[in-house]
This record gives C-alpha cells, sequence and structure tokens, in this order.
C-alpha cells in the first residue's frame, strides 16, 4: 500500500514536470504578451522595459529553470497582469469553482443514477424513453447555448434567478461557500445545472446501460429466484455491481467538470478559476496557466488516485498493485 | 436579480440615517432597487490592480479616477480641464508651472500638497512588477520642483506640447501613505487613498469594485452612497445582467442588442463617437508578394502591389464603409476618412471618407496591371474590437466584387498582435485609440518612417514610409505654438491620407445603456465613470 | 425488442437462429421502429450534407454570392435582390438554410472522424495497457493521465492557436482531447475482463496474445465504448462548437454548424433567434437520430443482452 503510495506519488511529479514543460512550449508558441500587457500607446523602451521586469528576455529554458526553482519551494511565480503571486491568485478563485463543480456532480449524480436505474430497468416504458429522449437532449446542446438560454428564461424573461455572479458567502471550514443563503443558492442554482446538464445525461446513458446488463446477470436471476424483493435486488444486488464503472466516470467526470467550468463561468460570470484561466490565455499570462494547471493536475491525481482506491473498495478482484502496473 | 450583497444589505441600514435628506430623491427616481442610493455598472474588461500606477491600460485608467485624481482632468469631449491643479502654463520650452488646488483633503483626512505631486511623478513610472508602466508619460520630465506647498516647476528635457495631457494619466497618490506602500497595498484597499469623490471598499479581481462616497469632496457631492462595478466580461452576460435588473448601467452594449435596447421603454441608450478608428494596414515591408498575397493561381507576385498607390486607393475605393456603418455596427459608428473624428486636434476638415467607388477600383486594379485581380488573405482579431470578425468578412465581399479572392482568418488577439507585429501578415484590420486626443501622435505611432530607436512609426505594421510626411509630422510634434503645430499636423494629415498610407474605415462609437432615471455622460475616451452618472430629477 | 426482456421466452430467437449473421442483425436492429426511424433520419441528414452543393439555394462559403446588405433578414422576408430566404439570413447575409446544409457536412466530418480516430488510437492504447500490465501500462496510463489532467478545452485551445484554423486542425485538436478518455475507459473494462474464465481458458490454450486481446477481449470490452463514442460524437460537435465560441476552430467564413449557433448566439436576446435556433435544431436532430440509431446498435451487438 504503501509503496503503491510512492510509486504513484513519483510518477505523478513526473507528470507535473512534463506539462509544465509543455505549457511554457505552448504559450511561447501561441504569442508573445507583451503584445498585450504595454499600451500600445507606449514607446520601444518601454516595451523593452517590461520584458525585462517579467524575465521574457532571457531564453525560453532559461525562465523555464527559474521557474522550476521557483516551484520547488513552493512559489510558482507572479501573474503578469495581476502583478500578485499566481498561486495566491488561484487559490483565492478555487473554493468558487470547487463549489461549482461540487454542486454541479451532485446535481448530475442525484438525479441522473436514480433516472438511469428507473430507465434500465424499463427500457421500453413511456418513461423509460422519456428519460432516454431527455437524456439526447442533455448532451446534444452546446454548454454555452444552454446556457444563455437558461438565463434567457429564468433571468431575464421570469426573473426568478439572477443572471450572473456569486451571491454571499458564508465560512464553512475556513472555506467561503454560498450554498448556505438564498441569496448565495440563488446565484449558485443556474450555473450548476447549465453545467450539471452534460454530466446528468452521460450518468442516466452509463447507469441505464449497466442496469441492463445486470439484469441479465446470473447473480441477479439467483436473487430473484430466492425471493427476495425487488426492493433489495436493486438496492443491493444490482446498484452495488454497476457501481465500479460509474464511480471511474464520476471521478474522471469530476475533473472534467472544473474543466468545463470554463465556459459555464465566463457565461455566467462566476468568479472562478476557469473564467481566470480564460482570462489567462487570452492576457497569455503564462505563469497563471502554468499554476491553474499545476493545481488541476495535483486534484486530478488526488482524485484518481481516490477512484482507484474506492474502486478495490468494490470490486475485490481489482488490486491496487495491478492497476498502477505490478503484473500478476 | 437583487442586488443584495451582504455588504450592501448593512450598508443600506447605515446609509438611511445619513441620506435622510435624500430620501425623496430616491423613491421619485424611477431606478429599479436603488434605495439606498446605490448604484451597480456592468464593465466589459477586468480591472486588474487598484494601483493607479500598475497598469496603465484604459479600464483600470478609468477606474482609480474616482479614488484617485489628476492635476490635469479630461472632460467628455477629451478636452483638458483643471484638476488638482487649477491652472498651468509652459513659462518657456522646458518649464512648465502648475498652480494647484488648495483645501483638498486624502480621504485620511491628511491636506493635498506639493510634495504629493513630486512624489507620484516620481512613482508612476517605477512601480515593481508593472506590466505596462507610466514612464511614457514621465519620461520627458527631468525634474519636478516644489516652489511653495501649492505651486510645483516641472522641467522637461525637450520640448514637451504634450505635457498636460501626459500628466492627465497620471494620478496623484498621497505621499504619506504611498512611500510604504507596494501594490498589494492598494488591492487589498489600506493604501488606496486618493482626493477622488469615491473612496475604496472592496476589490476582487475579476469580480468587482465596491466604491462609497466620500462627503467631503472638494468637488461637491456625488449622487451615490455606494458604486459596486461588476467585471462582466461576456457581452452577453452584461446585457442579461442589465435586462435582469443585476446592473443599472453597462458600457459597450453588444451591437446586436443596440436595437432591441433602444425601443425598449424601460432602458435608455448614449453612445458617443470615440478616439478609436479601425483602419487596415498594408504590409509594404516586402519587395514582391507580401506573406498571403499572390497572383489567383497561387504564384507569387513580381512585385508588392501595395506600394502601388492605385492599388492602395483601389482598395480603399472598393469598401462600401457606409454598409458596413449601417448593417455591421447597426449605425453605431461613423465613416473615417483620417485618424480621428473631426471634433479632435490637428483633423482636417477637408478629409472626407473615400467614396465607395467598386467600378473606379476596378479600372484602377486594371491600371496597376492587375486586370484579372489578385488573392489575399484578409487577417483580423476576432475578440479585440466591436464587430472585428464580421467586419473582416463584409471587407471580404466587397473585394470579391472588385474580382480579388480572397480569404477570411480571423484569430484571437492573443494571437494576432504577435503575428501582426512579426509582419507575418499582408491585409491587416487594426484598431487605434488615441488616447491623447491629437492627430499627430497617431500619425507618429501608424504611419511614420519605422524608427524604434527615435520612438516614430513603433506600431506602423505596414511600414508605410514617405520621407517627406515625415518631415512635415516631424518638426509639427516640436512645435510650441498651438496654432501653427494644428496646422502643420493638418498638412501631414493631408499628405498621408492622399497617398493612402493606411484604410481607414470608421471611428467606434462607445455606448451606454442605462436604466430609464439615469443618465451617463457619456465620454469620447471610454471610459465608464459612476461620476458622470446621475439621475434624470 | 425481444431479446431485451430477460424473461422473455427464447423459443422465438430460436427459429431464427440459423439466418446468416448480418441478416440476423438486420433483424434485430429492426426490432425498434424508434430506431428505423432514428436510421431514416440520420440516412437523410447525411444525403443533405453529401448533396449540399446540390440542394442549397446559394453557395454560403462564396463570399461574392453574399451581401452584408441583405444581413438579419427575418424568415420568409425578401433581400433587396428579390430573393425569399426560407429561413433568413446571419449578420453576413449568408442564407440560413444553406448555411445549415453545408454546415452539416463539416460538423458531421468533424464528429465523426475525429470520434473514429480517437476511438481507435483509444481502443489500442488501453488494451495494450490493461492485457500487458508491467512498464507498458505504467507508461501509457501516465500519458493518459498527463493528457485528462489538461481540461480538454486548454488542449484544443492551445493546438488551435499553434495550428490555426481549418477542419483538419480541429480533427487533430479533437482527436488529441479524447482518445486518452477511451483508453481509460477500455482499460478499466479489459481490467476486469481479464480476470474472466475465458481468457484465463484462452491462455490454457496458448492462443497467442494479439489474439486474445482483440478476438477475445476486445468484443466484451465494446459495450460500453460504444455508450461513450455515441456520446462522444455529439461531444466532438458541441465541443468544435464551443472552440468556435471561443474564437478558434472554424474559419468564419466556412461556418459548422457549431460555428452558426454561435454567431447567433449573440442575436438570441436582441430577438434575432433564427440565426442560432435553426442550426441548434438542426444539430438536436442529428444527434438525436445518431443516438437513437447508436442505442439499438449497441443493444444488437452487446452479446451478453442476448442468451
Amino acid at each position: 500500500m504503501f509503496n503503491y503510495f510512492l510509486r504513484r506519488f513519483g510518477q505523478s511529479l513526473l507528470v507535473l514536470i512534463a506539462m509544465s514543460c509543455l505549457v511554457f512550449l505552448g504559450v511561447f508558441a501561441i504569442g508573445n504578451p507583451i503584445d498585450l500587457l504595454v499600451n500600445p500607446q507606449a514607446d520601444e523602451i518601454e516595451r523593452v522595459r517590461t520584458t525585462a521586469a517579467l524575465g521574457l528576455d532571457r531564453p525560453l529554458y532559461e525562465q523555464y529553470l527559474t521557474f522550476l526553482k521557483g516551484a520547488a519551494s513552493g512559489d510558482l511565480g507572479r501573474s503578469f497582469v495581476f502583478g500578485v503571486p499566481a498561486l495566491e491568485l488561484i487559490l483565492s478563485k478555487m473554493p468558487a469553482t470547487i463549489e461549482l463543480a461540487f454542486f454541479a456532480m451532485v446535481i448530475a449524480v442525484a438525479i441522473g443514477i436514480p433516472l438511469g436505474l428507473v430507465a434500465g430497468l424499463r427500457p421500453d416504458g413511456l418513461i423509460g424513453r422519456g428519460i432516454m429522449a431527455f437524456s439526447i437532449v442533455g448532451f446534444s446542446l452546446p454548454t454555452f447555448w444552454v446556457g444563455l438560454v437558461l438565463i434567457m428564461f429564468f433571468a431575464v424573461q421570469l426573473g426568478w434567478l439572477p443572471s450572473n455572479g456569486r451571491g454571499e458567502t458564508t465560512l464553512l471550514f475556513g472555506m467561503p461557500v454560498s450554498f448556505l443563503s438564498w441569496d448565495g443558492l440563488s446565484h449558485l442554482l443556474l450555473p450548476a445545472l447549465n453545467l450539471a446538464l452534460f454530466k446528468l445525461s452521460l450518468l442516466i446513458r452509463l447507469t441505464r446501460a449497466q442496469v441492463r446488463e445486470a439484469v441479465l446477470q446470473d447473480y441477479v436471476k439467483f436473487a430473484r429466484a430466492k425471493g427476495l424483493s425487488h426492493g433489495r435486488v436493486i438496492g443491493v444486488h444490482i446498484l452495488k455491481n454497476i457501481m465500479i464503472p460509474i464511480v471511474t466516470v464520476i471521478g474522471l467526470e469530476f475533473g472534467s467538470v472544473i474543466a468545463f467550468a470554463i465556459v459555464t463561468e465566463s457565461i455566467f460570470a462566476w468568479p472562478g478559476t476557469g473564467k481566470l484561466l480564460i482570462d489567462s490565455i487570452n492576457q497569455l499570462d503564462r505563469p497563471v496557466i502554468v499554476a491553474y494547471l499545476m493545481v488541476i493536475v495535483t486534484l486530478f491525481i488526488a482524485i484518481n488516485f481516490m477512484v482507484d482506491l474506492v474502486y478495490s473498495l468494490l470490486d475485490p478482484r481489482v488490486r491496487l498493485g495491478q492497476s498502477s502496473g505490478g503484473g500478476r | 436579480m437583487t442586488l443584495a450583497h451582504l455588504h450592501s444589505v448593512r450598508k443600506m441600514r447605515l446609509m438611511s440615517f445619513i441620506c435622510l435628506g435624500f430620501s425623496i430623491l430616491a423613491i421619485t427616481s424611477s431606478v429599479a432597487k436603488t434605495k439606498a442610493r446605490e448604484v451597480s455598472i456592468g464593465l466589459q474588461a477586468a480591472i486588474t490592480s487598484m494601483d493607479p500606477h500598475y497598469h496603465n491600460v484604459g479600464p483600470n485608467n478609468s477606474l482609480v479616477r474616482h479614488v484617485f485624481e489628476s492635476l490635469v482632468h479630461i472632460d467628455e469631449n477629451q478636452k483638458l480641464v483643471p484638476g488638482l491643479a487649477t491652472s498651468w502654463k509652459a513659462l518657456d520650452d522646458l518649464t512648465w508651472e502648475f498652480k494647484l488646488r488648495k483645501n483638498v483633503r486624502f480621504h485620511d483626512g491628511s491636506p493635498f500638497t506639493a510634495e504629493d505631486v513630486a512624489f507620484s511623478i516620481k512613482r508612476a513610472p517605477n512601480v515593481p512588477n508593472s506590466p505596462s508602466s507610466f514612464a511614457t508619460f514621465t519620461r520627458s520630465i527631468a525634474d519636478v520642483k516644489i516652489v511653495d506647498s501649492h505651486t510645483v516647476i516641472v522641467k522637461t528635457t525637450s520640448a514637451n506640447v504634450l505635457l498636460p495631457s501626459d500628466l492627465a494619466v497620471v494620478r496623484i497618490i498621497s505621499k504619506n501613505v504611498g512611500e510604504k506602500a507596494s501594490t498589494e497595498d492598494y488591492n487589498s484597499g489600506k493604501a488606496a487613498i486618493g482626493t477622488g469623490p469615491y473612496k475604496f471598499q472592496e476589490y476582487i479581481p475579476n469580480q468587482r469594485v465596491v466604491l462609497k462616497a466620500n462627503y467631503g469632496y472638494w468637488g461637491g457631492e456625488e449622487p451615490w452612497d455606494v458604486v459596486t462595478f461588476k467585471m462582466l466580461t461576456n457581452p452577453a452576460a452584461r446585457v442579461a445582467a442589465l435586462l435582469s435588473g443585476d446592473v443599472q448601467m453597462i458600457e459597450t452594449v453588444p451591437t446586436a442588442d443596440i436595437v432591441k435596447l433602444s425601443k425598449d421603454a424601460k432602458y435608455s441608450l448614449v453612445d458617443k463617437i470615440s478616439n478609436r478608428v479601425i483602419y487596415v494596414h498594408l504590409n509594404q515591408s516586402t519587395e514582391k508578394s507580401p506573406p498571403f498575397v499572390t497572383a489567383k493561381d497561387g504564384k507569387p507576385l513580381d512585385k508588392n502591389p501595395f506600394r502601388d498607390l492605385r492599388v492602395r486607393k483601389a482598395l480603399s475605393m472598393a469598401i462600401n464603409r457606409d454598409a458596413i456603418v449601417s448593417r455591421v455596427m447597426e449605425g453605431k459608428a461613423q465613416s473615417a476618412g483620417q485618424l480621428l473624428p473631426e471634433i479632435f486636434f490637428g483633423t482636417s476638415k477637408k478629409l472626407k471618407p473615400q467614396k465607395f467607388d467598386p467600378d473606379g477600383a476596378k479600372r484602377l486594379l486594371a491600371e496597376a496591371g492587375y486586370p484579372n485581380g489578385f488573392q489575399m488573405t484578409i487577417h483580423g482579431p476576432n475578440n479585440r474590437y466591436i464587430n472585428d470578425a464580421n467586419i473582416a468578412q463584409a471587407l471580404a465581399q466587397m473585394y470579391t466584387r472588385i474580382g480579388l479572392d480572397i480569404k477570411v482568418e480571423t484569430m484571437p488577439s492573443s494571437v494576432y498582435f504577435t503575428r501582426a507585429s512579426k509582419l507575418e501578415f499582408g491585409f491587416m484590420l487594426l484598431g487605434w485609440g488615441t488616447e491623447s486626443g491629437e492627430q499627430g501622435s497617431a500619425m507618429r505611432s501608424l504611419l511614420a518612417t519605422h524608427d524604434t530607436a527615435k520612438g516614430m512609426g513603433v506600431t506602423n505594421r505596414g511600414r508605410y514610409s514617405n520621407a517627406e510626411f515625415d518631415k512635415v509630422l516631424s518638426d509639427a510634434l516640436v512645435t510650441m505654438d498651438e496654432k501653427k503645430r494644428e496646422a502643420m499636423i493638418i498638412k501631414a494629415a493631408e499628405m498621408v491620407m492622399a497617398d493612402v498610407g493606411l484604410i481607414p474605415l470608421h471611428y467606434e462609437f462607445s455606448t451606454w445603456a442605462t436604466t430609464k432615471g439615469l443618465k451617463y455622460a457619456a465620454r469620447t475616451d471610454q471610459y465608464t465613470l459612476a461620476i458622470g452618472l446621475k439621475p434624470t430629477k | 425488442m425481444l431479446g431485451l426482456r430477460p424473461t422473455s421466452q427464447p423459443s422465438a430467437k430460436m427459429a431464427t437462429y440459423v439466418q446468416t449473421p448480418f441478416g440476423r442483425f438486420c433483424r434485430e436492429f429492426a426490432e425498434s421502429r424508434l430506431a428505423l426511424l432514428g436510421l431514416a433520419v440520420l440516412v437523410g441528414v447525411m444525403v443533405v450534407a453529401l448533396a449540399a452543393p446540390l440542394l442549397a439555394p446559394q453557395n454560403p462559403y462564396d463570399l461574392a454570392q453574399l451581401d452584408v446588405l441583405d444581413g438579419k433578414l427575418a424568415p420568409g422576408e425578401q433581400s433587396m435582390g428579390g430573393k425569399t430566404y426560407l429561413l433568413g439570413t446571419d449578420d453576413q447575409g449568408r442564407d440560413m438554410l444553406s448555411g445549415i446544409f453545408y454546415g452539416l457536412r463539416i460538423s458531421l466530418s468533424v464528429g465523426v472522424m475525429s470520434t473514429l480516430f480517437a476511438l481507435g488510437l483509444g481502443l489500442a492504447f488501453g488494451m495494450v495497457a490493461a492485457y500487458f500490465g508491467g512498464w507498458v501500462d505504467t507508461i501509457i496510463m501516465r500519458i493518459v493521465d498527463i493528457q485528462l489532467s489538461f481540461p480538454s478545452i486548454l488542449i484544443a485551445l492551445i493546438l488551435l492557436a499553434v495550428f490555426g484554423q481549418g477542419v483538419d486542425k480541429v480533427i487533430i485538436a479533437l482527436v488529441a482531447v479524447q482518445w486518452a478518455y477511451y483508453a481509460r475507459t477500455v482499460r478499466a473494462a479489459a481490467l476486469v475482463e481479464r480476470q474472466k474464465e475465458y481468457v484465463e481458458a484462452a491462455k490454457v490454450l496458448a492462443l497467442s496474445k494479439p489474439r486474445i486481446v482483440f478476438r477475445h477481449m476486445l468484443p466484451n470490452c465494446l459495450p460500453p465504448l460504444i455508450v461513450v463514442a455515441t456520446v462522444q460524437v455529439a461531444h466532438a460537435i458541441s465541443l468544435e462548437a464551443t472552440l468556435s465560441f471561443l474564437g478558434l476552430g472554424m474559419p468564419i467564413t466556412e461556418p459548422s454548424l457549431g460555428l452558426l449557433i454561435s454567431n447567433g448566439f449573440t442575436y438570441l436576446m436582441s430577438g434575432k433567434y433564427w440565426i442560432s435556433f435553426y442550426p441548434g435544431l438542426a444539430l438536436l436532430i442529428t444527434i438525436v437520430a445518431i443516438n437513437l440509431v447508436a442505442d439499438q446498435l449497441r443493444d444488437v451487438l452487446n452479446p451478453r443482452l442476448k442468451k
């Protein structure tokens, strides 16, 4: 177990280094931040000064080494645009994104799995088909389009919910959250729904497919034959067995929800990391982009790790050592 | 839907005491949800700092203007008016005297004196980590002498006729506070102490800035107790925020929504011609085919067509500017014949927009040796200027009608400007906002022969070069006499426009939409200021 | 739908067992009328996409045929030239109907091509990783991790920023974004399969590794993949739209459905719904049809659903 953890950690470190290297090259390939940062009215002296001040006059590998040296001591550099430490900037925006992603995932799981279960048990019924039709619509429409329609309908036409921004926040375990007050919740609802819709549809389909396979398995037939109640068959036997792929997907999707929050955040002006990232890409604010990715990758590796753990708990046939290449 | 953020709820109670006298005003004004004289404004750009000397960009310069002031202020039409200086004059070519306003106090109660002016001018160009410093505005300054507590003498290294307008951008901070403060202290509010009509209350990057009234303001009281600026960079989100009542004013109304909003009785729209011209640079740097320009069969041309005046003129004549203004811009633009609208300094009354004449354009192309046209790609940004990608497409349509083969490639500004500066394009759609408000500086950046050492033609991405024009322009830039200088700038402008040094398309309008019952004094410098926003009754 | 019900009598199935596998496949597919309808619509959409140049009243990519003065006409309104536009025009004066026909062509090819390439790539890597384990698995899965830890939008954004615009570039970017996802799903499924008796049996029979992987394990890993892949075709099309929305992707003069939607996005609030609505509808119909067909395909192909 400890070995497994250590190996995983070492691998993750490699991932982080490889990735930061790629981002450095990527941003370098896109363009020169100086062209965006410096006021176009400024003279050449000012451009040269800024280039030097931001360290962009040195060769790329040197800039990268400086970054690595800083990163080793926890300093991911200063934002070109805001002039504050990039990590600080991201961490200050992180709670908003996590809350949004988490809430979206809760909506997706809370609605998606029961609906998928129903659709899987009654695949030919009107309800089952209706659910599937909904799921198809759900992932057919681009997120940004759905977002605007939600705003049009709930905020502009009906005036029930605010169109953008984050509401009142309260501290919960030291983290500012907004779902504890009506104002905060009302701001959270639309973007979370927008973000959840795609995952919701995915979960419905996945659960349905799994359930339909599970009901044909011998253990379910056997359980039925034993005369177990319908509820118990579903609750214990089917649900437990379909959980493996579903947990994998939920784990994987949580990362992608955080990433996809980029679009939702920029439409709903939700002050999270996704919006910060888009702005930073538009401004070529490299330290923020790199730091963002570092934080996300770290988070992601942690999630993957947990998925593997849960996996091994749910399915005793999968042992931890194997999933990281231990052989047999 | 509601403005009741935590702070504003608390504030409302407090305010109800303070502004009893204004309550009648607040009730009678039909502004939705502004009980405690509060207003929220949706901005299109992010404010990157509350340090007035950190980042020299329009949105920041505009926002900090509420908290900090300058010696010289700029009015709605970009004319200079007294600010913290009551008067100024040039004693000789290199010496300026500024008389300072008396009885002005900073938000912390300390008096404003000449010390603060000298300190601010010294700090402005030297803020650590600044991504775009204010050095451009202070470079000509050799020394600031304090004559008495309310008089300063500014010495310049060379004749700088634009010194007052340069200093209009340099905000005055308190020396006592500023000496020990870093940019972070301004962002947190600790050091954000100025003389302006509003005090700092809260700044959250990429989210909002909250200001509260400075009741002891020397210029009289403002109509708002609390002003919240929300950063709504997505245009649709900005409009949605206005429609749903989250904000009472937005800047840069998307053209798509202008017709609808102007018809809706619940909102009012104001606009004003801006100092930004949208234009085309034609890459004349190469002997032969410029990048992305070829013969119709894809072979390179044996000479650069853009070096031929007839081709440049034809490309200008082929543009139906009225169609772009009325259709693409929904009327919120004005066809351009030079680099600044006629209301500005140094603009010629004779320079009218080129007449639309596709047949004449064809004839000129044939004369120049391209009877069958050629092939080129129009490059432009897609997130920088108002409707930039649509303008590029409309241009493409117009050029296909004079027989050219056209492709269009638009890209985000993060990619576009770096490549444009490297002269990787042939036909470039660009824009230029002249912050100084006089045409000489625009021509100096865009049309003078490229020479970074001399600071001439720094942004001349077409590499247009005309020695005769250069001479007239550089003479004009050092002429101290206003009248003479203006005449020379006009002469230079008329020369360069006759030679089609670049192709001006139109001047953008800045637009603002407010809920009914509010009125915004529209500005040419594209600033969005709560200072200009008043209830109508 | 007979084979789908676990308790249904097996006799009906037995009777038709003598047919060729393909004949059986067709018959089973035709059991769902909804799937047939989906197939019909999908074929229709494909015909429209392929024959767009013949069907469309205008070539929306030929700038000489567009006039900005005819921009934003409502459906049914007449242009200055006296032409009537059934579904109106966009801000450049592009006939929406023609735009949708041509856009379908691009969106479909982008969605299908990128999914196929990504699927192929992901399948190969995922199976190899799961079966061989050891350092092969480690290396592949670490690459997958790198890949998946980038937000997909960011990879696409950087790739497209570097490459520029164009259909081929968008496909490359979408493949780069999606392959790792398949690889991981396949590996997860294969890891479970590997433990099963039939693989053990195949090993005992000393069958070659590739044969075990691709002939025996692969078919059993397919069902979850088909679910994911159908979702991903839709996803690819919508991701392409999102990229266009963010200003990268298709050249603006040759809009895909996604780009048409995002162009119309700005006009949604001002009541000019048709610029965004009709392409959205076309996208919806296409994807629903794809999914109806794919759903049934999965049921028919799933070896475990028919015993």
